[in-house]
């Protein structure tokens, strides 16, 4: 059920800063793809242009193609609502609904699409967390608000409430940085196991980290502040790490900047 | 997972929904607009109140039918409520525009020189003729002196609760000067009268002054304390290191790095009791001539004026009444203007 | 004069208390600093003089006026104060001002929640920005005003409506209408309500804007219309800020004097259809009868006005409950 995700010449303004510029991949599927570079390169706008979130921001606006298997998402006559769904997305502080019981944040997204039995949404929902790894923690406070979970709880309830909905795609915007390295460890043993059902996109600030859970890697850069950001390369992420083919890359690796 | 219920699954299988044009919400609105002054005109219904409401129910209904039948139940759902809003927003639109509107059009039929520099001396409700000169005269003593009360107690109170104000007695005024903003003006009147009761004493003005200056207070000390807020503390202890008293501190770095901001809320207070009608009518009783003394005798004062011009139920009267709210309401506006304006003006600098 | 004065010796005579300590340690012993210390610090106190002095003179006013009264003061549905034995009571205008503020918060609140989320969430956004400067400015329109074109403009516009109701609805006792001037509790209500809609949009407004994006973006991300992202999102965050807005907009309703006084032909009966005219308000009764009022009948209005002043403190005391709590909330949460 994972789709293949293939981006052809894609821009991304602000307004009219042209923030990416001519981004062409391809993201295989049931495999975990990481986006690293320094800040500002637009890894993150690229990311959200991936399930239309970037045109949510005022200004923002997009160029080019995306293809999820066989259908453009700027497409016409593509809802976007409806890509939202196949492709689900985690951020970088975990959001869960504050005024939400564990079970009601888990169930959000199936609600939204009508009305479910009481047994097929408990089925969801114990089936969404213990696929994120969080079942065991909270099984006897599922009424109790998601928020007063602990931050990297939070963030496990956030993959569950995104996965419940049986995305294509799972994108996440740096999900470990604002987490403790134990909290890390556990998200990062997660998308082993989430990439065999999904196609994952990773930005991530930590080097270590897309090294560790990725199967290939694509770096970002920015000539100068105020430059679009560019794909500089896209590897497998050992080639990335052992011998990239672009000079900006080892640097970048290799800690010379960024 | 089996256990995903099946249609969701096949509402997946495209991303592809079905979508109205762009236009289509402005086409419903035009045609529900049309329907609805039609249905109107057939049914004899003269109230445009009346029209505009079955259009906006056939604009909802209209939507909500269509979207089902084009796209989706949840997108048809977004649409009504979209719809809801912008009906909501229209229907507010037409009030407010209205009394603006009708400020203007029959206020500017008697506003001239005339009107501004003449009182009711001799004029007779139901006779043509007339002004407000006495009106604004009153206005301005009595809101010149509520401001000469109200504006340096409230600042200073202000001073006291962000420069000293720690513990119960500064969270005692808090408290009561949020208590104080939702006085009703008519309390605050009925207060001084119950003293002038006491005394004994006849209306004037300055007894209206006294109730307008409670009603101000809490306004300037909410103003003020939200300016000097912004004043970063790192300008208060540069000044402090330099071996600067507090008190001059204060008056030498902090209130005039704040003075913008607290004279447009200055300012914006005036506005706010320029308008008040309640008090005045209950302490300075209003009068037809010019009396420029506010401590001894009844005053005339703009909102009261504009009261008691209607209460007389002549047709010469609204006019008057008519003219003076537009005169009120430049008068509140030009003050509301310029405060915002200063306060662009003057606002930190950000960078860039 | 400054320069002298670096190693302030303590005063010779031991400070009484600790909090005066502390405060001379900040430095509040230059006699500068003490008179402006003390001139700011009597302002605040003269402040809470005023409130109590407020509270006081009504309620010596008001037992004043009450112990005469030979009716019940709070069920007589009279106001005869030039008689005697005077006979008068607030129950006709308790009811008056509750139910004429109801209406307006039943039309305010829904329309100013509606009017704030199509600022902050459907509005182009060069338009959203100039229309709630616009609104601030119409909040600032005296009520005077808004009670002259209630009385002018507003009335005869309503017969339409009202006739309206009284054919679809008569049947319910509240929509019976005899065919006199449309100058009921419903058009009170009506004229209060576009009244507050200012202040209630601008509240709202602000607590909308304040709404965290990621809140929003959780929502958008599992693929949310934009309806479901406000009330998955946007509601649940905004909602005691929409109640405490609301409670504002009531104190103001409840305290109207001048609009009241303009629109209603009062009377001092309870009617059960609200488009008949008649009824009253607390303050609009104080501002009708004050002219004609002797210097009892005065007392006696102060003592409905003390009941006025109880009832706007409750309300504007729970808005301000409920704004504070939720600072402790979103900050816990920062």
């Amino acid at each position: 059920m994972a789709k293949r995700i293939d981006v052809s010449g894609l821009n991304a303004y602000y307004g009219s800063f042209l923030a990416i510029e001519d981004i062409s991949m391809t993201v295989e599927p049931r495999s975990v793809t990481a986006f690293i570079g320094p800040s500002g390169c637009g890894k993150s706008t690229f990311l959200r242009t991936l399930n239309r979130m970037h045109e949510v921001t005022p200004g923002g606006r997009v160029e080019g193609k995306v293809m999820l298997d066989d259908e453009n998402l700027y497409g016409t006559g593509i809802d976007p609502v409806a890509v939202r769904r196949e492709v689900g997305m985690v951020f970088q502080r975990p959001n869960p609904f504050p005024t939400m019981s564990v079970y009601d944040n888990v169930a959000a997204g199936l609600r939204l699409n009508g009305s479910y039995k009481k047994s097929q949404l408990d089925d969801v929902v114990e089936k969404s967390l213990k696929g994120a790894n969080l079942w065991n923690e909270v099984k006897d406070r599922l009424n109790k608000p998601g928020s007063g979970l602990s931050g990297g709880q939070q963030q496990r309830l956030c993959i569950a409430r995104a996965i419940a909905v049986e995305p294509k795609v799972l994108l996440m915007d740096e999900p470990c940085s604002a987490l403790d390295p134990i909290s890390t460890l556990a998200i990062e043993d997660l998308i082993g196991e989430l990439k065999e059902r999904f196609t994952i996109v990773i930005v991530t600030h930590n080097m270590q980290q897309a090294a560790r859970v990725s199967d290939r890697t694509a770096f970002f850069n920015l000539a100068a502040v105020g430059q679009p950001g560019k794909l500089i390369e896209i590897d497998d992420t050992e080639r990335i790490f052992s011998n990239p083919s672009v000079q900006a890359t080892e640097d970048y690796i290799s800690g010379r900047f960024g | 997972m089996s256990t995903a219920p099946s249609h969701a699954g096949k509402r997946s299988s495209t991303l592809q929904g079905g979508r109205l044009p762009k236009w289509a919400p402005y086409a419903i609105a035009a045609g529900s607009l049309a329907l609805g002054i039609g249905i109107s005109a057939a049914a004899g219904l003269s109230s445009s109140i009346q029209w505009a409401l079955i259009a906006a129910i056939l604009y909802i209904l209209g939507t909500y039918v269509v979207a089902a039948k084009v796209e989706n139940r949840r997108q048809a759902k977004d649409r009504v409520v979209t719809s809801l809003v912008w009906v909501a927003f229209l229907l507010a639109v037409v009030p407010l525009a209205s009394l603006v509107w009708s400020t203007v059009q029959r206020g500017t039929k008697v506003l001239d020189g005339y009107f501004l520099s003449h009182s009711m001396g001799v004029v007779a409700d139901s006779e043509t003729g007339g002004g407000i000169y006495h009106a604004i005269l009153g206005t301005l003593e009595q809101v010149g002196l509520a401001t000469l009360i109200a504006a340096p107690i409230g600042v200073l109170t202000a001073i006291y609760l962000v420069e000293y104000g720690r513990g119960s007695l500064a969270r005692a005024v808090t408290f009561f000067v949020d208590v104080m903003t939702g006085i009703p003006s008519i309390v605050a009147g009925l207060f001084i009268l119950s003293i002038m009761l006491m005394f004994e004493m006849e209306p004037f003005g300055f007894a209206g002054s006294l109730a307008l200056a409670i009603l101000m207070m809490p306004v300037v000390v909410r103003s003020t304390e939200e300016m000097l807020k912004l004043v970063p503390n790192e300008l208060r202890e540069a000044s402090l290191a330099l071996g600067v008293p507090k008190w001059r501190t204060i008056l030498k770095v902090v209130l005039p790095t704040s003075l913008g901001g607290i004279t447009t809320g200055i300012m914006l207070s005036i506005a706010r009791i320029a308008g008040e009608t309640a008090p005045v009518l209950l302490l300075v009783f209003g009068s037809k001539f010019i009396n420029s003394n506010p401590f001894e005798g009844a005053q005339a004062s703009l909102p009261l004026y504009i009261y008691q011009q209607y209460g007389s139920g002549e047709a010469a009267a609204y006019d008057r009444a008519w003219a003076a709210s537009l005169t009120l309401i430049a008068f509140i506006m030009i003050l509301n203007l310029v405060a915002r304006g200063l306060a662009r003006w003057k606002a930190p600098k950000t960078g860039r | 004069m400054d320069t002298t004065q670096i190693a302030d010796a303590p005063p010779p005579t031991p400070q009484p208390s600790a909090g005066e300590q502390k405060r001379a340690a900040r430095g509040a012993t230059r006699p500068g600093d003490r008179i402006f210390l003390g001139l700011s610090r009597g302002s605040g106190i003269l402040l809470l003089v005023i409130m109590a002095a407020i509270a006081g003179f009504l309620t010596y006013r008001a037992v004043l006026a009450i112990s005469k009264d030979e009716g019940n003061f709070l069920t007589t549905f009279e106001w005869n104060t030039g008689v005697n034995p005077p006979v008068f009571g607030i129950a006709v205008l308790a009811y008056g001002t509750i139910v004429s503020s109801i209406i307006a918060m039943v039309i305010a609140v829904p329309v100013a929640v509606a009017i704030a989320l199509f600022l902050t969430h459907y509005a182009p956004r060069r338009l959203s920005g100039p229309i709630a400067y616009v609104i601030d400015l119409l909040a600032a329109v005296p009520s005077i005003v808004y009670g002259l074109w209630g009385a002018l403009i507003l009335v005869p516009n309503l017969n339409g409506l009202f006739g309206w109701l009284n054919d679809y609805l008569g049947w319910t006792g509240i929509f019976d209408w005899q065919g006199g001037a449309a100058r009921s509790m419903l058009t009170v209500g009506i004229l209060l309500a576009i009244m507050i809609l200012p202040i209630i949009t601008n509240v709202s407004r602000e607590v909308f804007r304040q709404v965290p994006q990621m809140h929003e973006e959780a929502a958008l991300a599992l693929g949310a219309t934009r309806w479901e992202v406000i009330r998955m999102s946007v509601l649940p965050f905004g909602r005691s800020g929409v109640i405490s807005a609301s409670m504002l907009g009531l104190g103001r309703a409840l305290g109207e004097t001048m609009a009241v006084a303009t629109v209603l032909s009062p009377d001092f009966l309870i009617h059960a259809s609200l488009l008949d005219p008649g009824g009253g308000t607390f303050a609009q009764n104080i501002a009708s009868k004050f002219s004609e009022a002797t210097e009892f009948g005065r007392d006696a209005l102060i003592a409905s006005g003390l009941v006025l002043f109880v009832i706007t403190l409750l309300v504007n005391g729970a808005a301000r409950a409920i704004i504070a709590r939720r600072k402790e909330y979103s900050g816990a949460n920062a």
